[in-house]
């Protein structure tokens, strides 16, 4: 009798169902894994250690290019570390703002995360639906801060830019007539806060129906059920955060237990998971983006009150953190020279080390900044949530099929520039 | 200093005593340093102690200090640093250990008290040529198959060393020394503390 042996495949590095630059060395035996052993570091851009070459400032638009399908919440656990070495305060609005912008940005990677998910395994129309809201929100992104993607918006002490007043309109082109125009621009009417109001109103509905499709979906659950199964006291063991930790049962959220920010003042409550697999966190992150809708309208309604009374700054008035306005630049000899200084040399972050975590959409996403009292920073550490997820695939997938590999990816929400930095 | 932290200072004391190398409070976070021949024995207590439990490796990393100041820095080179959570108690904890040997850094590895760290410790080693003893899988993670150095250390040029080319008349890949120029654009400064306005950094 022939000899059986383990037979090894090689999963990507461009594999439409790998999220990015994935080599998964996978060792078979006939159809069931025994052994995958991921191979990243293909998109390794070195950015910690470019940070160690850049100003302060300069570092911020390279978060952006880590977890790029959840940009804002880069910048945040950043900016925060910067903030806490140098103890400034950040304006009650700046505060409301970003978190408003988080969680605008947890609904984009959630709706990514679902929407390629399903793609992968096998239900082609959520791709289609998810990315029409996303859309939606991209322009939130773009009215904000001038970008789609690489938002640049939090600063060291706050947020670039107050909320604009008005929305980009859409204008007649060979491509979308006068009665699409004006039906794509009826809630572009009034400000930002109206646009993205009238979304919250729709949404709930949208999600509805992911879960019609979804939810109760046979095919789905098949894929889904039973898949990955990780034990809460796994889960630790491995280093898990967010919605894979809350999958298998344990509730632990950054937002509730170390609140930052102005999240005590929100009201929203964190789903848990039940048995820890990939149906359990695709529960896990459609509920999340319910409670996300619902810590959006409490800041649009707080925002709007406060824009009624004048609004406050959105940027700490240190100047030797934040530049000044404009026009005091253009007037004062001390502002011009704050300028200066500031956007040649930077800024001085006294020594000391810091960390800050968020609770990123995927995860608890950590900033560990060492200043030596330079102009640069020492040293960044980039806790990426993805990283720890993406160790854990071997034990994952043991003993799965191997159309079940691309489940146990879909799952762990995998962006490859968040894990290879 | 909060109370939380405090009595985390006050637990650390009583648990661990004389292993203690340093324990300082800053910005609301602990930092524990132990020296590397307690630091298994260290994590050990901090993961399973009933006053400490320490369930979570957040986060390990390794630091080259050998820039620190302009080359103010004084004592060993390389250190691995832990960030350590607590769920049942709510609390976080920073770790730092040196390794004794600048020539070759040698820290005992933590895979077996928190399985996470397997990846992280790769990645220190990949970046900064830690060696983690009782590792079991200690291969190069983030940087190309092949390459040699850790380009991490502070000695190490941004750019690199060698850069990658097709070559037509080889008809293949080829690695050839780097042909671009270091550039810094903005120069690294340390200031006075009295610089500027003083005390607003």
């Amino acid at each position: 009798m022939a000899e059986i042996r383990n037979y090894t495949i090689n999963f990507g590095p461009q594999h439409p169902a790998a999220h990015g630059v994935l080599r998964l060395v996978l060792e078979l035996d006939g159809e069931v894994i025994v052994r995958a052993d991921p191979h990243i570091g293909l998109l390794h851009r070195g950015t910690e250690k470019l940070a160690e070459t850049k100003t302060w400032l300069q570092t911020v638009p390279y978060l952006d290019r880590l977890d790029y399908v959840s940009m804002m919440c880069n910048e945040h656990a950043y900016v925060m570390a910067v903030e806490k070495l140098l103890g400034v305060e950040v304006p009650l609005r700046a505060q409301y703002i970003r978190v408003m912008m988080d969680e605008v940005t947890r609904i984009l990677n959630h709706l990514l995360n679902i929407g390629t998910h399903a793609l992968d395994i096998g239900a082609m129309t959520m791709v289609l639906y998810t990315f029409r809201e996303r859309e939606d929100l991209m322009d939130v992104y773009e009215a904000v801060s001038g970008a789609r993607l690489h938002a640049a918006y939090y600063r060291p002490g706050g947020v670039y830019r107050d909320l604009p007043d008005r929305m980009p309109q859409y204008e007649v082109n060979k491509f979308k007539n006068a009665e699409t125009v004006r039906r794509l621009n009826e809630a572009r009417q009034g400000s930002l806060l109206d646009f993205l109001e009238d979304f919250t109103n729709r949404f709930p509905t949208y999600v509805d129906e992911y879960e019609t499709l979804l939810t109760d979906n046979r095919i789905w659950k098949q894929r889904t059920v039973g898949v990955g199964v990780v034990s809460p006291e796994r889960a630790l063991q491995l280093g898990f955060t967010g919605p894979m930790l809350r999958g298998s049962g344990v509730e632990w959220d950054l937002r509730k237990k170390q609140p930052y920010e102005v999240y005590d003042r929100m009201e929203f409550d964190v789903p848990v998971g039940v048995n820890g697999d990939c149906y359990d966190r695709y529960l896990v992150r459609i509920e999340e983006m319910r409670q996300a809708n619902r810590i959006v309208r409490q800041c649009i309604d707080w925002l709007r009150n406060d824009s009624a009374k004048g609004a406050g700054p959105v940027i700490t008035d240190n100047h030797k953190v934040a530049p000044p306005p404009r026009e005091k630049m253009k007037a004062g000899m001390e502002d011009l020279i704050h300028h200066f200084k500031l956007f040649t040399e930077g800024m001085h972050v006294p020594p000391g080390e810091a960390y800050a975590a968020i609770e990123h959409p995927k995860g608890e996403f950590g900033v560990y900044a060492i200043s030596d009292g330079g102009n640069k920073p020492y040293r960044i550490k980039l806790r990426s949530p993805g990283f720890p997820h993406l160790a854990a695939t071997d034990e994952l997938a043991k003993g799965h099929m191997i159309a079940d590999a691309t489940a146990i990816i879909g799952t762990i929400d995998l962006v490859l520039g968040d894990t290879d930095r | 200093m909060s109370a939380r932290l405090e009595l985390l200072c006050q637990n650390l004391q009583n648990v661990l005593g004389d292993r203690i190398v340093g324990l300082k409070t800053a910005l609301g976070e602990v930092t524990l340093e132990v020296a590397a021949a307690h630091y298994l024995e260290v994590a050990r207590i901090l993961r399973d102690h009933p006053d400490l439990r320490f369930e979570q490796l957040m986060d390990l990393t390794g630091v080259d200090y050998s820039a620190w100041g302009d080359g103010a820095w004084e004592g060993p080179r390389f250190a691995a640093v832990c960030h350590l959570t607590s769920i049942s108690k709510n609390w976080r904890l920073r770790l730092r250990v040196f390794a004794p040997d600048d020539g070759f850094p040698v820290l005992p590895s933590v895979v077996n008290l928190w399985n996470g760290a397997n990846w992280y410790e790769r990645e220190a080693f990949d970046l900064y040529g830690i060696h983690f003893e009782g590792h079991p899988d200690l291969r190069r993670i983030l940087t190309d198959y092949g390459f040699v150095g850790h380009p991490f250390r502070k000695d190490f040029p941004i750019s690199g060393h060698v850069e990658m080319r097709y070559d037509p008349e080889q008809r293949r890949v080829v690695y050839q020394p780097v042909s671009i120029e270091p550039r810094e654009v903005t120069p690294r400064i340390i200031r006075e503390d009295s610089y500027g306005d003083a005390g607003r950094g």
